[in-house]
């Protein structure tokens, strides 16, 4: 097991070498050490999940110490890491993915002044995103949580030159704060309820606690601040704000951190917080409600933007919606079956865009066109010949995520319907369904205004466009391979008992949640299951058909930004929330803290108390300096007084 | 006995006469032996670490004299845990200031003097364990850093320095008449009256009466000296006169003063007094908390942006002190050392460009990562170490803090935790102005980046910044068992 530290300790390698030692390397040795670092990282995860397979499914977990980090009397905190089913799909989730983007960045950063940098950062990323899925405790979850967040404050503002994009990683950063604020307090509350903040030592004590009443007030109170951490993290209404800005980051970045990786931080949080969520019933509900809205708002929003890399960010907020409420149904497996499809298609489609928008700002550079946003739909069209394999793995990317079947996408979105559906969960269920047809009609909306029809682009432009490099396509390629097969490993209960492998690998973890409230998972019946899986694909399908219809049968190209009208627009203007937050939230902050600095600190602290005082004091020894006149017979006078005064108080006394 | 914490005391003293015989036409050689001073003083003091036996909680390395024998004065010095750190954090602060003060050339020798007068004073605070010779420690040290405000500071120096020697002035009078009353009311069989610490502890009970307006003297001496809201307006003013090397000794170690000594003195002596005031001292801490950092946000002038984050950091410190668990006041303990580097670390990077420009104005800049790559990647590391990453140094201190605060008062906590967004906004938004963006100052453009001088101030810093971060144990079992009889001491 001891080997197991060489999955951090790699990318860490691949950070001090890029970071310190190989500023003179040219660039295709330091994005390929990079990328070998995080391959590296991948094969010591594999050797793991096979070790991890050959035990015994109950006993399948292992903790593994480094050092004792933080020991002041009843704390103690390991620096180790947990390794089970849960940080097993995880931790080959990432490296995966991270394998594969780090590859493409080779050819997507080419040239950049900074690409040593951009693979130090993106190492670091992988490094602390394995401690956050792989540490046994919260405080060390915590140092990774932190840590990806340092990185994608890093990366989004990686051109800092432009003022916009610094701002984008500011917000980030900030806007993930006001979520870790809710970490911070849940773990406050579970040192002072539970004594420990170990998993394997809460979990025991939390069913002790509160396994016979559930919905106590402290469990309520620790959920639903670890839900404030993840709606920080994973962009769940009303903290999603930062994950459309972070677009401003290279591509790659947004694949990779913004899509597949970071933001579901909070989804597997969550998940593997399930024992304290099946104590807290109440929590779940607003788990449930919360995601379910996010994934609602979020498809809305993507329907009218016109930035390729805008819609998938709300698409991406959207999904994870689905995540969330997946977990708010106490389908913790399901929730992470979607984050792991997700991660397939998702990091396709940016990646897909990526090469979209590299290739579409070679080609405005060609005929030396500076204004038209190489981002903009409205500017594309008719790509689809000129950049088949972008276009044919973009399509099944987005076959994936609408939930068309056969599709990874189906199966875990289809799991999450039907697992709410079967919980009882109407309210959460329908907003899903709904939410499920406007996914299709955005994404096929993108797919044919970006690659149908003709090219709308600056006349002479188009000879420019180009299809990617192999370091770009293969990635894409082998994502697109995956979004495809990534859903067989949870198949619907009507293929058989145990056509569910995932679900079955996953069990022992979310098992002694269920057992400690007496939880039986809700199952449809095989009918009710074909119903719902009927209704999932008409529901992807109407959406599409309404794409088709309007972007290519009736050729409705979008409106220009003034013609936004009504709802329309309020829509494009994503509901106006940064409006809202701007105004009623950071004015304000910024407004009553100047009050607080000018008026409160400066003028009545400074200018009326201290000021005030030294003026009290130079009064009075002013009006004390003109007693003594030097006069001696003024001082006999006041002498006498004096005694006058001490006698007459001792007499009458 | 041994005389080795005199002569880390002494040795800065010591050195200031050589400092005194050295040419002053020969600036260089001055400063050399001013560093070199500060280095012998560091590696003097640095065996100390592991000499000291963290097991125990009694002083060590006890020097006991008769000093005045018909007043009970005695000279009297001894090292527990609490204090084990705060000297070496001194003593590793000296040379790193004298490096500091290289754009310093006016009146070099008399600048240097006050410094070393200022490390012999800080250092025999914390070790003197008469309070009598506390208070000659700590009354010795004002005057130094008196001088190195009004004289080597900036344009408001008169001002600032007057504000700040009255203001300490103030609330060191009043300790001073606890002292006294102290002394007249303790009367220790065979011994008679004293000033001597351990054997007023050991015999002295006060009356509930009297605990109640001693610890208000006390901590009233204290809290302006940490300082704690409200009595905090002089630190702004004296942080941005002063000279870049004379603020790192004020946030780094000054301040640490009154934190020490409400954990040394008014804390252990006067437990009713802790009793009846913990509410007030709490609510004073989590006011300076979220105070300090909403008053950051808008400060245009980066060292008083920093200034006012102490008194943020600060009041997470007496929110430790006074949740009175052994995590918080861990938390408490090692933040006072974290404050001392990251903010140390804040004022001298402040410096790097003062000196450069000689502005501090925030508006001045922008986009200077462009030009200074390596100063913006140092600055981002102290300041995500001041804004509690986890990982570094900040964080570790907070989370005792606010974890150990929680169990205590939970409201204070939770809105103590507000402060970590809002340090993240004030020191982000800064980063932002100062760093990013295309430069949009022509003045800019020429800006050179660290100096070797300058990266051998910084350095040191980082490695104790990332240290204490990753493994924190190494410093936390220092002072484990000190605190652990602090509490007995304290809680009743």
């Amino acid at each position: 097991m001891d080997y197991a530290v060489w999955i951090i300790l790699f990318p860490l390698i691949g950070v001090i070498v890029n970071g310190l030692i190989a500023r003179k390397w040219p660039e295709k040795v330091v994005g390929w050490f990079a990328s070998l670092m995080i391959m590296a990282s991948f094969v010591v995860a594999l050797m793991l999940t096979i070790q991890l397979a050959g035990m015994d499914p109950h006993h399948r977990a292992m903790e593994v110490k480094f050092f004792s980090w933080i020991s002041v009397g009843q704390l103690n905190l390991d620096f180790a890491f947990l390794i089970d089913p849960l940080s097993a799909i995880m931790m080959l989730v990432v490296t995966g993915i991270s394998s594969l983007i780090h590859i493409y960045s080779i050819g997507y950063m080419h040239g950049d002044s900074r690409f040593r940098v951009f693979f130090t950062y993106l190492n670091l990323f992988v490094f602390f995103m394995l401690i956050l899925v792989l540490g046994n405790s919260y405080p060390i979850m915590f140092i990774g949580w932190e840590g990806v967040g340092l990185c994608s404050y890093l990366l989004i503002g990686f051109w800092w030159e432009d003022m916009q994009k610094a701002t984008a990683g500011m917000k980030a950063f900030v806007v993930n704060r006001i979520g870790d604020f809710g970490m911070l307090v849940a773990m406050f509350l579970i040192f002072k309820h539970l004594g420990s903040l170990t998993f394997s030592e809460v979990y025991p004590a939390a069913a002790e606690l509160w396994g016979h009443h559930v919905d106590a007030a402290p469990v309520i109170a620790i959920t639903l601040m670890l839900l404030l951490g993840a709606a920080g993290k994973s962009a769940q209404f009303p903290l999603y704000v930062w994950l459309p800005d972070a677009m401003a980051g290279p591509t790659p970045v947004s694949a990779l951190i913004h899509a597949a990786t970071m933001v579901t931080a909070g989804v597997y949080m969550i998940a593997r917080s399930s024992m304290l969520y099946m104590l807290a019933p109440t929590s779940m509900t607003v788990v449930a409600l919360v995601g379910a809205f996010t994934a609602i708002f979020a498809a809305t929003i993507g329907i009218k933007q016109f930035d390729i890399k805008k819609v998938l960010a709300y698409s991406t907020v959207s999904q994870l919606g689905y995540m969330v409420m997946a977990t708010g149904v106490a389908a913790f497996g399901a929730g992470v079956f979607h984050l792991m499809t997700h991660a397939f298609f998702k990091a396709l489609l940016f990646l897909g865009s990526g090469a979209v928008i590299h290739t579409m700002h070679g080609a405005l550079h060609h005929v030396d066109d500076h204004h038209t946003d190489p981002q903009d739909i409205r500017n594309m069209g008719g790509l689809r010949k000129k950049i088949p394999v972008t276009y044919w793995t973009f399509l099944l990317a987005t076959l994936a995520i609408a939930g068309i079947p056969g599709f990874s996408g189906f199966f875990s979105k289809d799991e999450i319907l039907a697992s709410t559906f079967a919980h009882g969960s109407y309210l959460p269920y329908a907003l899903g369904l709904i939410a499920a047809v406007i996914t299709a009609f955005y994404m096929f909306r993108l797919v044919y205004l970006t690659f149908h029809g003709d090219y709308k682009g600056p006349e002479g432009s188009e000879e420019g466009i180009h299809e990617s490099p192999k370091v770009m396509t293969v990635p894409l390629m082998i994502l697109a391979f995956l979004s495809i097969v990534g859903g067989y490993v949870g198949l619907p209960v009507v293929f058989g008992e145990h056509a569910h492998v995932l679900k079955g690998w996953l069990e022992p973890v979310f098992e002694p949640a269920y057992e400690a409230v007496h939880y039986h998972p809700h199952h449809p019946s095989i009918g009710m299951e074909w119903m719902l899986i009927a209704t999932s694909v008409v529901a992807a399908l109407a959406g599409i058909f309404v794409a088709r219809n309007m972007y290519i049968t009736k050729g409705l190209v979008a409106k220009s930004d003034k013609e936004q009208t009504g709802f329309g627009k309020v829509l494009w203007k994503k509901y106006y929330v940064d409006e809202i937050y701007a105004a009623g939230v950071i004015k304000p902050l910024i407004d009553g803290s100047k009050v607080l600095w000018q008026k409160f600190d400066a003028a009545f602290i400074d200018s009326i108390l201290v000021i005030g005082t030294a003026k009290t004091v130079r009064w009075i020894g002013g009006g004390l300096r003109k007693v003594q006149t030097g006069v001696v017979g003024n001082y006999a006078v006041m002498l006498v007084v004096g005694v006058i005064l001490v006698l007459a108080a001792l007499l009458l006394r | 006995m041994s005389l080795w914490l005199s002569a880390i005391v002494f040795i800065p003293l010591l050195g200031s006469l050589l400092v005194l015989a050295t040419p002053r036409s020969r600036q260089a050689l001055v400063r050399g032996v001013a560093f070199t001073v500060m280095g012998i003083d560091f590696l003097v003091s640095l065996p100390l670490f592991w000499a000291f036996n963290s097991e125990s909680a009694a002083f060590q390395f006890v020097e006991k004299a008769s000093w005045i024998p018909s007043l009970g004065i005695s000279y009297h010095m001894g090292l527990d845990g609490i204090s084990l750190l705060l000297v070496l954090l001194t003593t590793f602060l000296g040379p790193i200031v004298v490096l500091g003060s290289s754009a310093v050339t006016k009146h070099l020798k008399a600048y240097f003097v006050s410094m070393l007068l200022l490390q012999t004073g800080m250092l025999g605070t914390f070790v003197a364990l008469d309070l009598f010779l506390f208070y000659v420690f700590w009354e010795v040290m004002l005057i130094p850093m008196y001088f190195l405000i009004g004289i080597w500071g900036g344009d408001r120096r008169i001002y600032a320095a007057l504000k700040f020697f009255i203001y300490t002035m103030v609330g060191s009078l009043l300790m001073l008449v606890g002292i006294l009353w102290i002394y007249f009311n303790v009367n220790v069989p065979g011994v008679g009256h004293t000033f001597d610490y351990t054997l007023i502890m050991q015999h002295a009970s006060f009356p509930v009466s009297a605990q109640l307006w001693l610890f208000a003297a006390f901590a009233l001496a204290f809290a302006i000296k940490v300082p704690m809201f409200p009595f905090h307006t002089w630190l702004p003013d004296a942080h941005v006169q002063a000279p870049t090397a004379g603020s790192v000794i004020l946030a780094g170690v000054l301040l640490k003063m009154g934190t020490y000594g409400y954990i040394r003195f008014a804390m252990p002596m006067f437990p009713d007094g802790v009793d009846y005031f913990k509410p007030l001292l709490l609510t004073l801490a989590v006011i300076g908390i979220v105070y300090g950092a909403l008053v950051s946000i808008v400060q245009p002038d980066m060292k008083k942006l920093v200034a006012y984050s102490s008194v943020s950091h600060l009041g997470f410190v007496m929110l430790g002190l006074f949740a009175l668990n052994e995590q918080a006041v861990s938390g408490a303990l090692i933040q006072m050392i974290n404050h001392g580097l990251s903010t140390g670390a804040l004022f001298l990077l402040v410096g790097v460009v003062y000196d450069r420009r000689h502005t501090r104005m925030i508006a001045e800049y922008g986009g200077i990562a462009k030009v200074m790559p390596w100063y913006a990647v140092i600055f981002t590391i102290v300041t995500l170490s001041s804004i509690g990453m986890p990982g570094l140094n900040g964080f570790v201190g907070e989370f005792l803090i606010l974890v150990g605060a929680y169990k205590a008062s939970p409201v204070a906590a939770v809105i103590g935790a507000t402060g970590v967004i809002l340090a993240a906004i004030y020191m982000l938004w800064m980063l932002r102005r100062v760093f990013f963006g295309p430069i949009t100052n022509k003045a800019n453009e020429s800006l050179t980046d660290l100096k070797p001088v300058e990266w051998a101030s910084l350095l040191p810093l980082l490695v104790f910044i990332v240290w204490i971060g990753v493994h924190p144990n190494t410093f936390l079992s220092k002072f484990s068992a000190s605190i652990e009889t602090f509490l007995t001491q304290v809680v009743r």
